[in-house]
């Protein structure tokens, strides 16, 4: 079944299109901010650098 | 596990990677579901389907207001209890409460455009929501600006809790000044005004942007625990090459005065 917008059809599908994209922009910028903080700990950990527990950085347990 | 136990990052990790998976599905059920009912709702006998607007619009409206709120206990968190995680967790829901402030603002306008003739007036409501907006985006400016996370902090925190008094502006600037935004037709005094073919997509969508926003913010919380960790290991690893390079100038001093001595 197609869905009738009426006149203002441009102005209902931009609301929706523009909600779509921020919180799409929103995920892939939390995504990829995750996996470079995981990259640098990483490579800071390889590098001998570890913390005072003695614990890897990224460990969650 | 209480409250004091999640001041711990590494048991808040924790807890984060068990409750991630759940409330991303949660989030993105409830979502199609909304999503759905907002497309199978009818149109308003006045404002025809532009009505549509509205089950994106007042959720992130909502979620304008419910993020600074968010942050103002956080803030109160940091100058009060001094809580480890409330700064991380202010410093987290800042960018994602600025994302839903725009969203409201550029759907209200395009809802505006058709209904009011006008994509934007310099009303109260339209006003104060931009104000948050702006406020938002000031924050993480301050946050970006100072290098000490604890210094940045505490003065976040101020301005957040200063900025909190825009939320009862925001929220009753329809009714003490005459404005071209429709007063409250949900959360007001003798039940909500609008018919249950609306109020129940909207409320489903609004549930499913509150679920988002936890969703992204315990995954923002996450990564800002881990820049922390960055940010402290480096500096371990800046502070050991200071001191081998010190350990290296003092045992060229010291082989000099012994060549001075030999000498």
């Amino acid at each position: 079944m197609m869905m009738s917008l009426g006149p203002y059809a441009s102005f209902i599908v931009t609301s929706y299109a523009a909600a779509a994209l921020v919180v799409v922009i929103l995920i892939g910028w939390i995504v990829l901010d995750y996996r470079s903080q995981t990259v640098r700990l990483r490579e800071l950990e390889r590098s001998g650098i570890t913390r005072r527990s003695g614990r890897s950085a990224t460990d969650r347990s | 596990m209480t409250l004091i136990d999640l001041a711990n990052p590494t048991r808040f990790l924790a807890l984060t990677a068990r409750l991630l998976p759940w409330l991303a599905a949660a989030t993105i059920i409830l979502l199609a579901i909304g999503l759905y009912q907002s497309a199978s709702a009818p149109d308003d006998y006045q404002q025809g389907a532009t009505v549509k607007i509205m089950f994106i619009h007042v959720p992130n409206a909502w979620l304008s207001m419910f993020v600074w709120g968010v942050m103002s206990i956080a803030s109160l968190g940091t100058l009060v209890w001094r809580h480890p995680l409330a700064d991380v967790a202010a410093k987290a829901a800042a960018p994602i409460g600025a994302a839903f402030t725009f969203l409201a603002l550029l759907t209200g306008s395009l809802w505006g455009r058709p209904m009011w003739g006008t994509y934007w007036e310099w009303d109260a409501r339209l006003t104060s929501v931009l104000i948050l907006f702006l406020m938002y985006l000031g924050l993480m400016a301050l946050w970006r600006a100072v290098d000490e996370p604890s210094r940045a902090a505490r003065a976040a925190a101020v301005l957040t809790l200063v900025g909190a008094i825009n939320l009862p502006i925001i929220k009753f600037s329809v009714d003490w000044w005459n404005t071209l935004h429709q007063p409250a037709s949900v959360m007001r005094m003798g039940g909500s005004s609008l018919d249950r073919s609306f109020l129940i997509p909207l409320l489903v969508m609004a549930i499913a942007f509150t679920l988002l926003f936890v969703t992204l913010h315990l995954a923002a919380m996450r990564n800002e625990i881990l820049r922390r960790r960055v940010r402290s290991l480096q500096m371990m690893q800046a502070s050991r090459v200071a001191f081998s390079s010190d350990v290296g100038t003092g045992s060229h001093e010291a082989n000099a005065s012994k060549e001075v001595g030999a000498a």
